[in-house]
């Protein structure tokens, strides 16, 4: 289970000197064992960092993540447990090496024990499980695959170990209708098996498809959160709804959305907390309306 | 201004033989037009794009040609192809949010740029643009690590146009942005092409249901060429290629729900391009494929700006 409390993250930030940013700001959710759990939000609103956090690359200025009840600690026995799949794919490579010796490295540190012959169907399998072909792929260099290639086999290497929780940046952003959905499949899969996902994305076509729960962040802090279907079928925060109307759709006008006229935070009584909870398992923030008793910050 | 891609064939020389990425595309992009691109991942989209910019040393230009308001380009010279770069044709590479000097600030990136390119900078033009994609004058003073994905994103967008191209290639522009920021910079983009300073646009995407609020017309390819293109409506409702037609089947419903009906992609993988098979490369993943599909199929004008290169479709 992972769980964050309260989670904050300040950048000193470079711009003119001395300010600084609140790039998160005190979030909170929960992730079980076989569930996955999708955060979405806008360009900058915190998302990476957050999924950085859970990774131990980057510390909480203040707040908690605990996995499994313990403080999150890098190091080879965190790292066995818990692997992030980023968004940009080529940093993830060195390029003067081959791409599938980010395999080899897996094994040196975490299979040494695994026979050759073994440990190539291994990969062969993981290979075939993201849908690309071996022979088309291994052996080269990253400049020789293409952008959804080399994202695909960085999923390839997180199947290759015994993870407990993975941590999805934008992983199927750059992927054809297809090819993306043969992937989301994968993951439900591994689910199935008991693996918590933590999956960052703006793709909202395809946002209830296999979480169990959303949390929607705005400017580092969560506007709505709870049940899928309960955000998706009844979004109460402006925001949320703004997103959602805004997903492109084939042959359909791309609206924005229309403006929503009460704040369901302040109409549920605007209890202490940052959120309300509006019915189970569904919290609202405060939407800054007008007539709100107080603005969100 | 027109730009014809004619028969175009460009390779990548491996250790092990040739990768036929980019193996006899051609069409046309006319004055204003923005055209789609879209296709299977690893279909040669990007190689397409690089191509008619700068190929870099392992790539071959085999055969075909490119020409822009009836100019040949000279695509394997890559010193005469400088009077063309950025000034003419310009690209937004795909994750060029990852191609930034780390080192620089993005304001100064700018100014070194453009002075490589002789050209000084013009500020208040340079804020009109960032405010266009919806960005703070202040990313000027930042490093690129103190940018998220999509602001670097559209750092890049902006920066590939200042030197306002006839030809804009923008390869997965969108796909690190969130809805909101999707709408702002394909509005940005039509602007640029609406106001002239971007004549013409080739907007690559794997987004078929974003790319048919901007584009004129779709380009879908298929292994390295050609499999259907026509004006945007008509492909996205009467699609006439397999593929074509199983690609936006599997587009998902918003709502959809793996447990309660999983999706199925396409099944099977594209042939390999370095020893690509005779006859048509969807071949092994056609439902509708016969012995006729063992030869080649042309690419055949069906209706007026409507080709598909498939047996069955006309
Ligand atoms: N190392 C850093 N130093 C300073 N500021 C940073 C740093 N990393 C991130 N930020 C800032 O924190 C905010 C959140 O960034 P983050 O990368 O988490 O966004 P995101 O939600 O993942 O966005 P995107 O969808 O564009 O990837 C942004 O305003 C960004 O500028
Ligand atoms: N330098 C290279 N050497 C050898 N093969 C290459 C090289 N660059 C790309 N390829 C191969 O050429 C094919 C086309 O790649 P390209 O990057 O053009 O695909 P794409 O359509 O842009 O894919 P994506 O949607 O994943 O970005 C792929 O099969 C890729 O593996
Ligand atoms: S030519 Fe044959 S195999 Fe190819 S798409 Fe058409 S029917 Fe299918
Ligand atoms: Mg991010
Ligand atoms: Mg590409
Ligand atoms: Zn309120």
């Amino acid at each position: 289970m992972l769980t964050l409390d309260r989670v904050t993250k300040t950048f000193r930030a470079g711009a003119f000197g001395g300010g600084s940013t609140t790039a998160v700001d005190r979030v909170s959710f929960e992730a079980a064992p076989g569930e996955l759990v999708s955060l979405i939000g806008e360009s900058g609103s915190g998302k990476s960092t957050i999924g950085r956090m859970v990774l131990g690359l980057t510390r909480a200025s203040s707040g908690s993540l605990t996995l499994d009840g313990e403080q999150v600690r890098p190091g080879k026995d965190f790292y066995r447990r818990v692997q992030g799949v980023f968004q940009d794919p080529f940093s993830c490579y060195n390029p003067v090496f081959k791409a599938d010796r980010v395999f080899a490295l897996v094994r040196r540190a975490y299979h040494p024990g695994v026979p050759d012959k073994e440990w190539a169907d291994r990969v062969e399998k993981a290979v075939r499980d993201v849908r690309l072909d071996p022979g088309q792929v291994l052996g080269r260099y990253p400049h020789q695959l293409s952008g959804g290639q080399l994202q695909r086999l960085l999923i390839a290497r997180a199947l290759l170990l015994d993870l407990r929780f993975l941590v999805a940046d934008e992983i199927t952003s750059m992927l054809d209708a297809s090819t993306r959905i043969d992937v989301l499949n994968l993951l439900a899969g591994l689910k199935e098996r008991g693996l918590g996902v933590l999956y960052i994305t703006h793709d909202l076509s395809l946002g209830t498809y296999l979480a169990e729960r959303t949390v929607v962040l705005r400017n580092g802090r969560v506007v709505e959160r709870g049940d899928t279907q309960k955000v998706f079928g009844n979004p109460l925060h402006p925001y949320t709804r703004t997103l959602l109307a805004a997903v492109p759709r084939l042959n359909e006008p791309w609206t924005s959305a229309e403006p929503v006229e009460v704040c369901a935070f302040h109409e549920g009584g605007a209890p202490d907390t940052d959120l309300y909870e509006t019915e189970p398992d569904h919290f609202v923030a405060c939407a800054g309306l007008p007539d709100c008793g107080r603005t969100s910050a | 201004m027109t730009l014809t891609v004619n028969d175009l064939r460009v390779h990548y020389r491996t250790l092990r033989g040739e990768v036929r990425a980019l193996d006899g595309v051609g069409f046309d992009l006319a004055d204003g037009e923005i055209l789609g691109l879209a296709g299977e991942s690893g279909c040669g989209k990007t190689t397409l794009g690089k191509s008619l910019i700068r190929l870099d040393g392992r790539m071959r230009h085999v055969g075909g040609t490119v020409t822009l308001d009836g100019d040949e380009l000279p695509l394997s010279d890559d010193r005469a192809m400088n009077a063309y770069r950025f000034h003419k044709i310009s690209l937004v590479p795909q994750y060029s949010m990852s191609a930034l000097n780390p080192t620089r600030r993005i304001g100064r990136m700018i100014r070194e740029l453009l002075a490589s390119r002789g050209v000084t900078v013009d500020t208040d033009e340079l804020h009109r643009r960032l405010a266009l994609v919806g960005l703070e004058r202040d990313v000027l003073d930042r490093y690129p690590i103190e940018l998220s994905g999509g602001m670097k994103q559209r750092a890049v967008m902006v920066i590939s146009t200042l030197l306002d191209p006839s030809v804009l290639i923008a390869d997965e522009v969108t796909s690190a942005l969130d809805v909101s920021n999707q709408q702002a910079v394909v509005g940005a983009l039509t602007g640029l092409r609406d106001k002239g300073l971007v004549t013409s646009m080739i907007f690559v995407t794997h987004d078929l249901g974003l790319t048919s609020h901007i584009a004129d017309s779709i380009m879908v390819m298929y292994a390295g060429k050609l499999a259907e293109k026509a004006p945007t409506r008509t492909l996205t409702t009467e699609p006439r290629h397999p593929y074509t037609k199983m690609l936006i089947g599997s587009l998902p419903q918003v709502g959809a729900r793996y447990k309660d009906k999983p999706l199925s992609g396409i099944e099977g993988s594209p042939p390999s391009l370095l020893n690509p098979p005779l006859g048509c490369r969807f071949r092994d993943r056609c439902p509708l494929a016969d012995a006729r599909c063992a030869e080649e199929p042309p690419v055949v004008e069906i209706a007026p700006r409507h080709s598909v290169a498939c047996w069955k479709a006309a």
